[in-house]
């Protein structure tokens, strides 16, 4: 087990001679405790999946070092590193039993075989696989496949890290939640690593200790869930998580004070910020309200959705979506919106200013 | 795939059953007619029963045919099907190479059979051809068509360059069914190159593998022209392969009835592997 | 460093040897070829092509060889293709075994027919004629056609069919204007296939053919037993012989190793 850290990593896949250099990640400096239940969340296409690459060693970064408890582990293949990565789609070596999948990473490190069949027998009784051990795993269910793969994660006792690229994206709904509950019982049982790659929000918030947000090849925040919910550092964090996303609105500038619709917008934020470029206020849609004298907005859209509903408003061409109780009435003349002043943040050129007392 | 029960598609069947049974049932009972009687000419038979097919079971000739056909399969399946595995497996997966080895290995498989058989006669030609001359220079002793040893050598040559690329090439279609998660899986698993091979790639050039095997014995079964073009069958008869030898009996000699006998065992010989073939194809496509 | 490349270069490399020695020597003159071994040719010659595209006996095999060859591919195909259809659809009386028997016709040695088909042919007066040869190919090129088009087949949804009969398509209809382009593919890997096997056999070819149909690889044989020692002629003439499978495979290079396999991939 140990702590990974990322020092100016950068890569880039060969490309076609003659075109300017794409960077599939741009420059991450990233710590990963050990012993931490990490998600990664991204949209498709953010290096989410070049970045576990290259903690495993499949991907040799174009630039940067990484560390595995302070050693450079840079150009080490991937068997010396002692990492586990489990696919999107499952893995399983269709001729051999289960048995003999789960003690294959085993048997190639030579472990002798006494210690195989005890490992794999404490394995297969955590996943549930004990009475399956001897059937061919090629005519497994594929979430019957997919524990395979990731019992061959975790079978081993070296490991530094287990990673997992959306291990769950071929599981039916219900026996995902098993799995995932299941997951976060063994971190909690053997402690190790974890880094689990999603675009889903709810995988990763209920998965992770830590969230890992990232962004066109850039990490754009990393926090605790809540963290992520009431401190997004960049807009597309602030849109990307939550349902719906946050409300980033643009501001103008008056007396070097950003202002929204006339509303002096007062949260302290360091008097000599530097304020020049694009300027927008993020305010997510739990902490708008409806109250006598505010923002004048017309009403677009509700959508009840049970237990509470989301209503679009408009004030001149900005649209904004608030999220009220069910039973909440919406007033049907001249409405009017305020925004909850605590939970309202300033972005400048997409990164959150600061606030003084932070 | 699930099919539904339709006897209507028996129309759809109907011109490819008319055309191939026109070209197979009729022959084939021409053949079959001759392999019971016997003829002096003139369209004149006799009823003969068996008896051909006990003299043609019976001969030395056709057991030495067939042994030679069967010593010449044997060695053709344990040359080409470990050399076209290994050039499979070492093929490039994608880049502009891949279409330029794929074109050029399928050429061999391109050239008229009697075209590959002048080809190698002339390559091997001791005094004046490529293969020949140079094999000569390097202090071999090496004449095709005096050495029993060098015309067995040239024939088993000439077949391992005309048809390892079939194997190499229905290989590299299975290999490249095979996901990159699967490479980067046993990477992960520390799996060897060896380990690799024997649990990834060789399962699933299974089935592949099976048809390559299969249709190289067919073939090799029935291999008459490039032998007949390149050795005619000598020195001697040490070439003389199951269908060299029935032409010679029966355009040779005209001997119409063992001729025919023999054709029939060769085609129930050649039948038996068929149906091998087609149950174990099935038996894969099932599972 | 990555060693990969050596074996398929010298796996190429042999190939390209014996092929090598055949156009090497169909540039040469007669005098040199019997003189004694070259690499290169000494006195570089065209007179051995310049004779076959002139000389009548020459060229007419080159296209006698390629009329039988198109008539053949393009009705193993085209009767192939319905078959294919209904092996990969339906479930009928006796299907298995017919797709066994079909195959059994792919597997039957030349040999055991050649005189059985001299004497069908004759008695029904097609002797010597285009269409002999192509029709005595598609006793193996057709079961070959409905075996490789029935893999592809296989791997179109039955989903496509259905939509297209709810859409109110009559059979035919679906079947020229929606099915076939589906599988071009499919139908220019076996089209390219039933090329290359009646462009490459000789024996059922010679057997039914004399003067008017003679191919060209009959030809040869029959000029190298004739007028002697004309290696380089036999060399031009079988070096021309590789061309049009050369351009065939040109164009189906992407799909060649889908089709050995049979479409089964």
């Amino acid at each position: 087990m140990s702590r990974i850290e990322f020092k100016d990593v950068r890569h880039a896949y060969p490309q076609p001679a003659g075109q300017p250099v794409q960077y599939a990640l741009k420059e991450v400096n990233q710590v990963w405790e050990n012993g931490g239940a990490y998600a990664l969340l991204g949209p498709s296409g953010c290096g989410k999946t070049t970045l576990l690459n290259v903690i495993s060693g499949l991907l040799t970064p174009s630039e940067g070092e990484i560390q595995f408890n302070h050693r450079d582990v840079t150009r080490l293949p991937t068997t010396e590193r002692h990492i586990a990565q489990v696919f999107q789609f499952p893995v399983v070596y269709d001729t051999m039993t289960v048995f003999d999948n789960l003690a294959f990473p085993l048997r190639n490190r030579r472990m002798p075989e006494a210690r195989v069949r005890e490992r794999v027998d404490e394995i297969a009784e955590m996943l549930d696989l004990s009475d399956r051990l001897h059937q061919r795993a090629s005519g497994l269910t594929a979430d019957g496949k997919q524990k395979i793969s990731l019992g061959r994660g975790l079978v081993r006792e070296d490991v530094n890290a287990i990673l997992f690229d959306e291990p769950l994206t071929v599981i039916d709904p219900h026996l995902k939640w098993q799995l995932r509950s299941k997951l976060k019982e063994l971190h909690q049982k053997i402690g190790v690593t974890m880094i689990y790659v999603t675009h889903d929000q709810i995988e990763a918030l209920t998965f992770a200790d830590r969230v890992v947000v990232m962004h066109d090849g850039s990490v754009v925040q990393v926090g605790t869930p809540v963290e992520l919910f009431n401190r997004p550092r960049h807009t597309f964090v602030g849109y990307f998580i939550g349902s719906p996303g946050m409300n980033v609105l643009p501001c103008g500038l008056e007396n070097g004070k950003p202002v929204f619709a006339n509303n002096l917008l007062s949260s302290g934020y360091p008097a000599d910020a530097d304020l020049s470029g694009k300027l927008e206020i993020g305010i997510r849609p739990e902490f708008v309200s409806f109250c006598d004298d505010g923002i004048p907005v017309a009403i677009e859209k509700v959508e009840d959705l049970g237990r509470y509903q989301v209503v679009t408003v408009s004030h001149e061409n900005e649209q904004i979506k608030m999220l009220i109780g069910e039973d909440e009435a919406i007033p049907s003349e001249s409405p009017m919106i305020r925004f909850d002043p605590d939970n309202l943040h300033l972005y400048h050129n997409d990164w959150i200013v600061e606030t003084a007392d932070a | 795939m699930r099919k539904s029960s339709n006897n209507k598609a028996w129309w759809l069947v109907v011109p490819v059953l008319i055309l191939v049974a026109f070209n197979a049932f009729i022959p084939l009972m021409t053949v079959v007619n001759y392999s019971l009687q016997e003829t002096f000419g003139n369209n004149v038979f006799f009823w003969e029963g068996v008896t051909w097919f006990e003299q043609v079971l019976r001969s030395e000739r056709f057991h030495d045919a067939l042994l030679r056909q069967l010593l010449f399969t044997g060695m053709i399946l344990a040359i080409e099907v470990p050399l076209g595995i290994s050039v499979a497996l070492s093929m490039p997966r994608k880049g502009p190479w891949v279409s330029v080895c794929l074109v050029l290995m399928a050429l061999p498989l391109l050239i008229p059979w009697n075209v590959v058989g002048a080809m190698w006669n002339i390559f091997a030609l001791p005094d004046i051809g490529l293969l020949g001359y140079s094999l000569n220079s390097m202090g071999f002793d090496y004449n095709f068509t005096q050495q029993p040893v060098s015309a067995w050598m040239t024939t088993v040559v000439m077949d391992v360059w005309h048809w390892t690329s079939l194997i190499v090439l229905l290989c590299y279609a299975g290999l490249c069914s095979i996901p990159d998660a699967y490479y980067q899986a046993a990477r992960i698993d520390g799996a060897s190159a060896w380990a690799v091979f024997r649990y990834i790639q060789l399962p699933k050039m299974k089935r592949v593998l099976t048809i390559a095997i299969l249709l190289r014995f067919m073939d090799s079964f029935m291999i008459y022209t490039e032998p007949f073009v390149l050795t005619g069958g000598g020195p001697g008869n040490t070439t003389t392969f199951l269908s060299i030898d029935l032409v010679k009996i029966a355009l040779g000699q005209f001997d119409l009835g063992p001729a025919a006998a023999m054709s029939l065992i060769y085609f129930l010989v050649v039948l038996l592997i068929c149906w091998a073939f087609y149950t174990i194809m099935m038996r894969n496509e099932e599972q | 460093m990555n060693k990969k490349w050596i074996l398929p270069t010298f796996y190429i490399l042999f190939l390209m040897l014996p092929i090598y020695g055949l156009l090497s020597m169909s540039f040469k003159t007669t005098n040199e070829i019997l003189g004694g071994f070259s690499f290169f040719p000494q006195q570089f010659t065209l007179d051995n092509y310049v004779k076959i595209f002139t000389d009548p006996t020459w060229y007419n095999g080159y296209i006698n060889s390629l009329i039988y060859v198109v008539i053949n591919t393009v009705i193993s195909v085209a009767v192939a293709l319905p078959a294919a259809y209904a092996f990969s659809r339906y479930r009928f009386l006796g299907d298995k075994h017919l797709f066994f028997w079909l195959l059994t016709n792919r597997m039957a040695p030349p040999a055991v027919f050649a005189l059985p088909f001299f004497q069908l042919y004759s008695a029904i007066e097609l002797f010597d004629t285009h269409i002999a040869v192509a029709l005595a190919h598609c006793l193996f090129n057709i079961p070959l056609a409905v075996w490789i088009l029935e893999g592809f087949m296989s791997g179109i949804p039955k989903e496509l069919d259905e939509t297209a009969y709810l859409d109110g398509y009559s059979f035919w209809r679906f079947f020229v204007r929606i099915f076939i382009p589906t599988i071009a593919a499919g139908i220019g890997v076996a089209a390219f296939f039933c090329f290359m096997y009646s462009w490459v056999e000789l024996l059922l070819a010679k057997t039914l053919t004399s003067v008017n149909a003679k191919p060209i690889a009959a030809t040869m044989t029959r000029t190298a037993s004739t007028s002697g020692y004309e290696l380089g002629l036999l060399a031009a003439a079988g070096s021309l012989t590789i061309v049009p499978g050369a351009i065939v495979i040109y164009f189906v290079r992407n799909y060649i190793a889908k089709g050995f396999a049979l479409g089964r991939v």
